[in-house]
């Protein structure tokens, strides 16, 4: 059973001249862990700002959500959920002040705040740090929170930029636990990293080189393709490709 | 709406844990007031003066008793010769001495009476005051006793302290305060406010939610208007009870006209976080770029008139400026809204021009 949630054909992002992304193709099914990979620079930031909805593309088609990202921006918005390297929550604001303002600006009701905030908390054992400041919380609290907390309003999509980015190898293992339980109840998940053995968990992957994309498969496939033995070899087989052409 | 409450909830509890923009946001207002009210005024009170009195008859001594009686000059002592009217400066014992000349009585009657007013003038304001003061007094005398005296009556003399006649400074501080106390609120502590969120990356989640950037930059600066508004009202109050400031003109024109200062300087707030990327930053924008053109150009202390061509021009584009014309129109002179509206209009041009650059800025830096 496949159902594309993500659906993108020839989308070009021109900033000037430059091609910051240049006519990528790709689907990406509901459930999924979709791993999106490139060196700063390739052009990933960019899609994922298109893919959520806050710059346009300057062509070619893209669904998210079964919303195009010409126009339907705001429906995108609802049905998404975004979480950033920095955590995105505040650090002077108690857990249960930052579950209850992002449930508010998603539009939940303050019973459905009150409901899902309550699971929330039983669900991390957050019980008796709730009416803490989150700066007195240990990172890896922090970070299972901010995933939880963008998933409170129920999205089918959710983005996480770099989420691991200056993590310790545990929390980052732990973090890894949450996504994939979080892909098992049906929300699709796109990631982008930098760490290559993170890919590896991914179901599939993307490569982003000079904005477009050069590799797309799952781990395995892509390990094959390049006789490579590790994620780490496909990723500087494609970037050296790169230099010989030029 | 219930998204925009939840959003101005959470910023309110951003300020109120915030023990630093508390004290910003409540402790300058007073400070400031106190330390302009009190301790900076150009008035006079109790100055010291020596009187050197040649003549000692009966008219010196009625003016002598005038003058002193008036509360602002306390006398030192009486000289004796002129020998010692420089010692009295140098041990800067006195601020001005009198000096009646010789026949005093008989000279006032055919009109050739002189007296001379010698003034400390190293402070050049004060020294000023004095002149202007005393003389002010002497003609007084001259009139109220001597109606048909004509001579001694210099034109010069003739000055009237008008809306402000007893020139207290107060009067002049109070909108003054209130004008950068608005601007230090509502414009650096939104910018600050709206970079913290850029740095923390937080600024990216909200941007990534329903809420469009516009509601999310209103409900960012929703709690600071309110405050500075709060703020506003506080100074207002403290001027009329501690200082006795008038308020000639109509209430609510005024509470109108500082929340459209308000407007523009939260514009202007927004404006800066858009060029901004830390929060430093932005602090050294609005407090160098902008506090010190807003203290020393708006005609808060220093009188833009007097200033060099070039100054008066760069004034015009100083917002404060025009606030601060607003300010002491209604409230010392009682004007109303066909005496000042060129003075808001171009307060209302200021905060569409900010609103304007600050979303033209947005775009691009989204992109």
């Amino acid at each position: 059973m496949s159902e594309a949630v993500i659906q993108v054909e020839n989308l070009t992002k021109k900033f000037g001249d430059f091609y910051a992304v240049k006519n990528i193709d790709f689907e990406v099914e509901r459930g999924e862990v979709f791993g999106f990979l490139g060196a700063n620079g390739a052009g990933k930031t960019t899609v994922m700002k298109m893919l959520c909805g806050l710059i346009t593309p300057t062509s070619g088609k893209a669904m998210v959500a079964g919303f195009n990202v010409f126009g339907q921006q705001n429906e995108i918005k609802k049905n998404i959920g975004y979480m950033s390297q920095r955590f995105s929550l505040y650090e002077d604001l108690t857990v249960i002040e930052n579950i209850t303002f992002y449930g508010g600006i998603y539009g939940l009701t303050n019973a459905e705040i009150k409901e899902r905030a309550y699971r929330l908390i039983e669900m991390h054992g957050l019980g008796e740090v709730k009416n803490q400041l989150l700066a007195s919380l240990p990172l890896g609290w922090k970070q299972k929170l901010a995933f939880s907390v963008a998933l409170i309003h129920r999205p089918q999509i959710v983005f996480l930029d770099e989420p691991t980015g200056g993590v310790d190898p545990i929390t980052r293992r732990q973090f890894w636990e949450s996504i994939y339980e979080a892909a098992h109840s049906g929300i699709t998940l796109f990631v982008t990293t930098h760490y290559m053995d993170e890919a590896e968990y991914c179901d599939r992957i993307s490569m982003m080189v000079d904005g477009e994309i050069k590799g797309l498969g799952t781990p395995t496939e892509l390990k094959q393709l390049h006789h490579a033995k590790n994620m780490d070899e496909v990723f500087v087989n494609l970037a050296r490709k790169k230099e010989f052409i030029e | 709406m219930n998204r925009f409450i939840a959003f101005v909830k959470k910023e309110f509890l951003h300020i109120l844990r915030d023990k630093q923009t508390l004290l910003i946001m409540f402790g300058l207002p007073v400070v400031q007031v106190v330390l302009f009210g009190f301790a900076i005024t150009t008035e006079i009170k109790d100055a010291s003066i020596s009187i050197l009195d040649l003549s000692r008859d009966h008219v010196t001594r009625k003016i002598s008793n005038k003058i002193l009686s008036t509360g602002y000059f306390k006398l030192d002592t009486y000289l004796d010769h002129e020998g010692e009217i420089e010692q009295a400066f140098k041990e800067g014992k006195v601020k001005e001495v009198i000096v009646f000349g010789r026949n005093f009585a008989t000279e006032f009657e055919s009109g050739n009476a002189r007296v001379q007013l010698i003034v400390d003038a190293t402070d050049p304001n004060t020294g000023t005051t004095l002149i202007n003061y005393t003389s002010a007094i002497i003609l007084d005398f001259i009139r109220g006793e001597y109606p048909e005296a004509g001579m001694f009556r210099p034109v010069a003399l003739e000055t009237r302290m008008w809306y402000n006649p007893e020139l207290k400074s107060v009067y002049y501080f109070i909108p003054g305060v209130i004008t950068i106390i608005l601007m230090i609120v509502s414009t650096m502590l939104t910018s600050i406010s709206l970079t913290r969120e850029k740095e923390l990356g937080t600024m990216e989640v909200l941007l990534a939610s329903p809420m469009k950037p516009a509601q999310v930059i209103i409900a960012k600066v929703v709690p600071y208007m309110i405050l500075s508004f709060i703020n506003a009202v506080i100074i207002l109050i403290m001027g009329k009870t501690i200082f006795g400031l008038p308020l000639e003109g109509s209430l609510a024109l005024l509470l109108g006209e500082t929340l459209l200062f308000i407007l523009v300087a939260l514009s202007l707030g927004v404006l800066i976080s858009t060029h901004a990327a830390t929060q430093q930053v932005a602090l050294m924008i609005s407090l160098f770029a902008l506090m010190l053109p807003t203290i020393l150009l708006s005609g808060f202390i220093f009188p833009v008139e007097n200033m060099p061509l070039i100054l008066q021009l760069i004034a015009n584009v100083i917002p404060a400026k025009w606030f601060v014309i607003i300010l002491k129109d209604i409230m010392l002179k009682g004007s109303d809204i066909t005496d000042i509206w060129k003075e808001t209009l171009v307060l209302v041009l200021f905060c569409l021009v900010f609103i304007a650059a600050s979303v033209k800025n947005y775009k691009v830096r989204l992109e």
